[in-house]
């Protein structure tokens, strides 16, 4: 009885949370440098050196970062909603990590490989808008309130066009597995006109106008800049984040990241041909898939952070208007395009 | 189907405690957060019984944007509970009505299917086998091919719905500055830019 109960729950359940703590280490550790080019990269644009004393380079600048986070008092204000105000970060960053079980890194490398795993990354993202709100609502205090509130209604506002460029790719792939999207993608508009399988099958060609509203509706869902009005520091201090202090800080800080990076994995998954390689040859497909995955990540990173670092911040008005009034209809017609398109060739 | 067993109860009971939690939390915001709570159990409940994409909805469309909107008005509002309280039990016998009639419609359909299942199972469709069709394929098939019809009247009504209250709600001040992004961009330095030759001390 014990054995049986042991191979058919026990072990499978090790494994996965064997697996589930290698992803989370090697993400942490991921976004600790992750975190540590934006700055660079944000740094070299602006003609300074950024982060360079510690380690060589900088390099151990976030661990340094983490431990002062760790090791510094948490403070709550007095009136603040304590269960909310503590719940909140915890929220956020159980949200922004859960959503990694589903993402494939490498033929067969994930954690859960589910039918609707598109849907889940949807949901738990639509999901961490809360964290936010949360934290803004339970600091009882006008700036993270202000900042909740643009935060909501900007996140609801841009993930309806991140719903219709998802149902476009969907379209086209005709299965909701993150998997099934990088299968789809190695033969497509180059091989139709007789090439090898190569960079220009990916989805980022056919569908370029949604490649576009996804970056930037990425942008704006993970409260980045120009769209960082949540927490825009002329106007609101940190917004969501003022009164947080220490471990809850760095758990809302490391949530916002590790949203970002999984945005920068959608990209890849959606439109890059997520471990594909660029061109189908030998040496190439010697490399490990997992490397072209984390190389398209870093680009799709490192256009993120250049947006940061040379794009103004928008004002409130102009990026409802860009989310309502471009992306919405833009978006909403590419999927009417898309699926004619596909009906009347045949392609579906 | 043990650990499926104890994942039931643990979803029920954490729904139903939370439920129980929405109306009796003081503040509105904790009883909101319940509610989330409640759907987010109810999602899970779906999962279990294999209704992968419902449960998905649910979470995207309950979690995601329904209950922002009632966070959203709760948070802004500024209630006072003491009042709001204080004729509480002057609804009393309704709240009982209407909780008697849905137990006893439960009680109809659920004794209805458990004691004649073959007529209780003759008006549903037949359920697909999962492993041929998923289910995300055959609700598709129900809502875009048996019920398109059913399905684009609703579309109507929550359009005309939508289109009420923008006209309710709509209005446009006349005296204020609008910004006009293809006025803006149209303009020219032709347009745009007046030269004028200022004589020294004289001011234009």
């Amino acid at each position: 009885m014990d054995d049986t109960f042991f191979s058919t729950y026990g072990w499978p359940a090790l494994v996965m949370i064997a697996q589930s703590l290698l992803v989370l280490v090697c993400l942490l550790v991921f976004i600790a440098y992750i975190l540590y080019a934006d700055r660079k990269v944000w740094a070299a644009v602006q003609l300074r050196r950024g982060p360079n004393v510690v380690g060589p380079w900088g390099l151990f600048q976030s661990f340094a970062d983490l431990l002062k986070f760790v090791f510094k008092e948490p403070i709550i204000p007095s009136g603040a909603n304590k269960g909310v105000f503590l719940l909140a970060p915890l929220v956020s960053v159980t949200l922004a990590l859960a959503t990694w079980a589903v993402i494939p890194f490498n033929e067969n490398w994930v954690i859960a490989n589910i039918n609707v795993g598109i849907l889940y990354i949807f949901a738990i993202s639509s999901l961490e808008v809360y964290g936010i709100i949360m934290a803004g609502w339970a600091s009882n205090s006008k700036y993270p309130f202000l900042g909740a509130l643009r935060s909501a209604a900007q996140m609801v506002s841009y993930e309806v066009s991140i719903g219709f460029v998802l149902v476009t790719v969907l379209l086209c792939v005709g299965s909701l597995n993150l998997s099934d999207m990088v299968f789809a993608q190695r033969d497509g508009l180059g091989t139709m006109m007789g090439l090898p399988a190569s960079f220009l099958d990916w989805h980022w060609l056919p569908l370029f106008p949604m490649f576009i509203i996804f970056f930037i509706s990425g942008l704006a869902e993970t409260n980045r800049p120009p769209f960082d009005l949540p927490e825009a520091e002329s106007e609101l201090v940190a917004g969501y984040m003022v009164e947080y202090s220490s471990a809850p800080y760095m758990m809302l800080m490391l949530s916002e990241y590790a949203a970002i990076l999984l945005i920068c994995s959608l990209t890849t998954i959606l439109f890059l041909g997520g471990w594909l390689p660029p061109v189908d040859i030998w040496i190439l497909n010697w490399v490990p898939g997992i490397v072209w995955f984390i190389m398209k990540v870093l680009l799709i990173f490192f256009g993120y952070s250049m947006v940061k670092a040379f794009v103004p911040r928008y004002r409130y008005d102009q990026l409802m208007r860009l989310g309502w009034k471009v992306f919405l209809p833009l978006s909403l017609a590419m999927v009417i395009i898309t699926a004619f398109v596909l009906k009347l060739m045949g392609w579906a | 189907m043990a650990l499926q067993a104890v994942f039931f109860y643990l979803f029920a009971f954490v729904a139903v405690a939370s439920a129980f939690m929405v109306i009796s939390a003081k503040n509105p915001v904790h009883s909101v957060l319940f509610l989330i709570l409640v759907f987010f159990n109810a999602a899970g409940l779906f999962l279990l019984t294999g209704a992968e994409f419902l449960a998905m909805i649910l979470l995207v469309v309950y979690i995601g944007a329904v209950a922002v909107l009632f966070l959203f008005v709760v948070m802004m509002l500024d209630i006072d509970f003491a009042e709001l309280r204080s004729g509480v039990l002057q609804y009393a016998p309704i709240g009982v009505l209407v909780g008697l009639i849905v137990a006893a419609e439960l009680i109809v359909v659920i004794g209805g299917s458990v004691l004649t299942p073959v007529a209780a199972s003759s008006i549903t469709m037949p359920i697909p086998n999962p492993l041929v069709r998923t289910n995300t394929a055959v609700l598709g098939d129900v809502l875009y091919t048996h019920y398109v019809y059913f399905f684009q009247i609703a579309g109507m009504v929550l359009l005309v719905a939508m289109i009420g209250a923008i006209v309710l709600t709509l209005r446009h001040r006349q005296n204020i500055k609008r910004q006009d992004i293809s006025a803006q961009v149209a303009r020219t330095p032709e347009t745009a830019v007046e030269v004028v030759k200022v004589k020294p001390g004289q001011g234009i």
